[in-house]
């Protein structure tokens, strides 16, 4: 298969990025996205030509480290997966592709397809844990878990970091993101004393970062590879409404 | 052949060594914790979950990483499961039987106290990880659900979902954010480590690319531990992440410490195949999937017809024939062996003839669609995803491929390489697995390793180095900086005519043809003719474009390759050397008549160690005897 790539080459963060034409030629219709750029790289050092700068790692949808926007999608057509698990079976021959970095104000850019989404951990490290010390832990079955709650919870667990739905998101909201970490957690007897603390640090620390607020687009949800639901976001609201009024009335 | 390396494992019965050992060791003062900075290199689960305990502790830890952070380490990639001794099936299981099934799966080639430990640990892990909030599968009475993995015969494997790695591997990582959050712990991600130094002999501190600014650098620190993985994609095609690379553990190999076993691979059974030369990496199917489904291939050589217009009586259910008491949940390295052996016969499917059929249609007959569906649907749809192919429909073609490799830098009972002060944990050290590693394994280990044994032994180093920090405007962090630096300016001088991927992708090839499943003396001398060949064609034909100052993914690559063409050159001496086979290393010249692994106790019952020696050099081997108190030497049998 033959596809015309437009393709953005950005040097360093500080520099101004353009699209760049591309001819991908001969790519097999089993490989998948990321080969096809890594099949491009090669004939451009083959041609004394800087490679195309992407970030990639396990490239089965595991890690969250892949993170394009691939015609105007983050991680490209189809639903529930990653940039390196969509194959190019899935576009016609002779395609016009276009390839853009996640473009989040919190996710600066570094080089060409590559940003900084540090702001991420930067959330998590606010709140997104139990305060467990190893050595501390009671006997595991001593706390019982609902299957219902427990199923729900790795729903939310499931979550991979990457990041599309700031991405895909009109306000750049890391809202669907925190708002997995904070069900994860909150739907678990274990995570019950910090629960209030939690969801207010994580809240106000995604505010300070420069992500936006929810206006229930459900754009994130559309492009999560991990099917993360939006429904989340309300338990979200609910624990930070409920943490900040109790807040505000100990203040008094 | 030179000295036996000092295993430092405690006197005393098996079962009281650990905890004799617990009290025994020394302790360092909360005031003096403080003092010590540690550098851990690595944030997978080893990693993570040792910077963390370490930062709880009190010590000052600095964390480094090349993802960009560092819940991305391929732990998270990990599927199936977590296996512990606490018997919660009421179904025998013990900690002795955890111990056993680790010793002689791994073929008799671990050490026993190591392995006891791990096992005792084991249930620890469990209550610390349920704690953290792990979501774990649950029985409807709200109690853990465990699961039946890899060929074991009690029901000892925690999990959630497919996702176990992942899952464990986030909640050490929260632990490890945590720490971040309280300045305990400083993160360090798109990092690289280049190089360790050594001050009067001890591992002080490390040299590190930052992968953003390319900028080298040294940190200091009390000690060195090194969680980086393995080394499975010196074959290029492996289950491995892209960046999963040798470096660090080799580097720190080319500053003294022993590197043992690296012949020791696992190739699992159940990946995809490979499709074409293209390819990056390949794709594991959950070991779960053999629970269900019926290996095959046709009896016939050459029967081209689709699966199934081939009759049950013309089909060649191999597992089930050869082992008919485990049947398609044998052992990886003799699943795998076995799918080799069919496919050189000429009998395997799909492209290439390098596949065989893992088949669902009976167990969809017997127990419906839709109970497949619910137990591996997101598994189907991935290979469906992959491979453009429905398994509801037809058999999935499945091939074995590299997975994890047993082998690593060797380490005493404290988790300490032969240089003072490198700590090795996780799957970049060699001690847990042996010959082979049991499925639902490596995640123990890994956190075993992290959360409650480096952070007992670490202070019988620590307690005389009080005051020893160096400082890195020392000589020996400028040189060894200077070597880095030098490093770089010399791959992205070379301008050659290859791509760093071409060479990459020559000598897995090589290592896989003749270090991958089976391995001669015929082949390993060839390969080890040819890997220097290539090493020397490598340093003047390599093109590595770009500049060292700022993100350059090609200089990063290049220079990890360059440590794979000459790890392969030791790996491949190790399986020369160690003449029989045992495990996941498979010599054709040391086989039963059956065709099965046959161990040569008299002679190789130990762990080989490589000194490295300087460049062009023969490496020395140093023997650690392996001595069995309480179990029996036999051989492997899942018949």
């Amino acid at each position: 298969m033959n596809f015309n790539l437009k393709i953005w080459r950005q040097a360093e963060g500080s520099a101004a990025g353009k699209f760049v034409d591309y001819q991908a030629k001969e790519i097999p219709a089993e490989a998948s996205f990321l080969e096809m750029l890594d099949i491009v790289n090669e004939g451009l050092i083959a041609r004394n030509e800087e490679p195309v700068a992407f970030d990639s790692d396990c490239r089965e949808g595991i890690c969250g480290t892949c993170s394009l926007v691939i015609n105007g999608v983050p991680h490209g057509p189809g639903k529930a997966k990653t940039t390196c698990q969509l194959y190019m079976r899935r576009f016609r021959d002779g395609d016009t592709i276009w390839v853009e970095p996640f473009r989040v104000l919190a996710f600066p850019i570094i080089k060409d397809l590559i940003v900084n989404r540090s702001a991420l951990d930067q959330i998590v490290e606010a709140g997104g844990y139990i305060s467990v010390r190893a050595g501390s832990a009671p006997e595991a079955n001593g706390i019982a878990v609902s299957k219902r709650d427990a199923d729900l919870s790795m729903e939310a667990a499931a979550c991979i970091g990457c990041g599309a739905c700031a991405a895909a998101c009109p306000n750049s909201s890391a809202m669907l993101f925190t708002a997995a970490k904070i069900s994860h957690l909150g739907l678990l007897p274990q995570g019950q004393v910090e629960r209030s603390r939690r969801a207010v640090s994580m809240v106000r620390k995604m505010d300070e970062l420069g992500f936006g607020n929810c206006s229930n687009q459900y754009e994130c949800e559309a492009v999560c590879p991990a099917e993360i639901s939006a429904g989340f976001i309300a338990r979200l609201n609910r624990d930070y409404a409920g943490s900040a009024v109790k807040e505000a009335v100990l203040a008094e | 052949m030179a000295t036996i390396c000092d295993s430092k494992i405690p006197a005393g019965p098996l079962e009281k060594k650990w905890s004799k050992h617990q009290a025994e060791s020394k302790l360092v003062s909360p005031a003096n914790k403080r003092k010590f900075e540690i550098l851990v290199v690595g944030s997978g689960l080893a990693g993570a979950s040792a910077a963390a305990t370490l930062g709880e502790l009190g010590y000052h830890v600095k964390c480094f990483c090349y993802q960009d952070s560092p819940r991305r380490a391929h732990s998270i990639a990990a599927q199936g499961g977590i296996n512990a001794a606490k018997n919660y099936q009421n179904d025998g299981d013990s900690v002795f039987r955890l111990f056993y099934d680790t010793i002689k799966g791994g073929d008799f080639r671990s050490r026993e106290a190591n392995v006891y430990r791990l096992a005792e640990i084991s249930n620890l892990i469990i209550d610390q990880c349920a704690a953290q909030g792990v979501p774990f599968a649950r029985e409807y009475s709200g109690l853990l659900a465990n699961r039946s993995f890899g060929g074991a015969q009690v029901s000892r494997t925690f999990y959630a979902r497919g996702q176990t790695g992942q899952q464990l591997l986030l909640g050490a990582y929260q632990a490890l954010e945590r720490q971040i959050s309280l300045n305990a712990v400083k993160m360090f991600p798109r990092t690289e480590m280049l190089d360790l130094v050594l001050v009067d002999n001890h591992a002080k501190g490390i040299v590190v690319r930052d992968l953003v600014t390319g900028e080298i650098s040294s940190h200091a620190g009390d000690a060195v531990i090194l969680a980086t993985g393995g080394y499975g994609n010196v074959f290029y095609l492996s289950t491995n992440a892209r960046g999963c690379n040798v470096t660090a553990t080799y580097r720190a190999f080319k500053r003294g410490a022993l590197f043992a076993n690296p012949c020791f691979t696992q190739i699992h059974p159940t990946c995809i195949p490979v499709s074409g030369s293209y390819q990056s990496k390949l794709t594991l199917m959950s070991e779960s999937l053999r629970n269900d489904g019926r290996v095959w291939v046709p009896k016939r050589k050459g029967d081209n017809r689709p699966p199934r217009e081939i009759p049950d009586s013309e089909r060649d259910y191999y597992l089930e024939r050869k082992y008919p008491s485990f049947g398609n949940l044998a052992p990886r390295d003799i699943a795998s062996r076995s799918a080799k052996e069919v496919c050189d016969e000429g009998r395997g499917v799909g492209p290439g003839g390098l596949g065989v059929y893992l088949d669902f249609a009976e167990s969809i007959g017997r127990l419906g669609e839709k109970t497949i569906r619910e137990r591996y649907g997101n598994l189907f749809e991935m290979y469906h995803n992959i491979t453009g192919e429905d398994a509801y429909q037809r058999p999935m073609r499945i091939y074995p491929a590299v997975h994890y490799t047993m082998g690593g830098l060797w380490v005493d009972y404290n988790l300490m390489s032969n240089i003072p002060g490198l700590h090795v944990l996780g799957e970049a050290n060699f001690s847990d697995h042996g010959a082979n590693r049991l499925g639902a394994s490596a995640l123990m280990q890994g956190l075993a390793d992290g959360y409650f044994v480096i952070p007992y032994t670490l202070g019988n180093y620590l307690a005389n180095q009080s005051g020893k920090k160096a400082s890195v405007e020392r000589p020996e962090f400028k040189a060894v900086e200077e070597q880095a630096r030098q490093r770089v300016t010399k791959l992205l001088s070379i301008r050659g005519k290859r791509t760093v991927t071409s060479f990459h992708r020559e000598l897995g090839l090589l290592v896989w043809e003749n270090c991958g499943m089976a391995r001669s003396a015929e082949g390993l001398q060839a390969a080890l003719g040819e890997i220097p060949q290539l090493r020397e064609e490598f340093w003047h034909n390599a093109n590595v474009l770009g500049e060292g100052n700022d993100l350059n993914q090609s200089l990063e690559h290049a220079g990890r390759v360059a440590d794979f063409l000459e790890f392969a050159e030791l790996m491949c001496l190790d399986a020369l050397d160690r003449n029989e086979s045992c495990g996941g290393h498979f010599r054709v010249e040391h086989a039963t008549e059956d065709g099965e692994a046959l161990r040569n106790d008299d002679d190789y019952c130990h762990v080989s160690a490589w000194e490295y020696n300087g460049s062009g050099k023969q490496p020395t081997r140093h023997i650690e005897p392996l001595i069995f108190d309480n179990v029996k030497l036999a051989q492997r049998s899942y018949k």
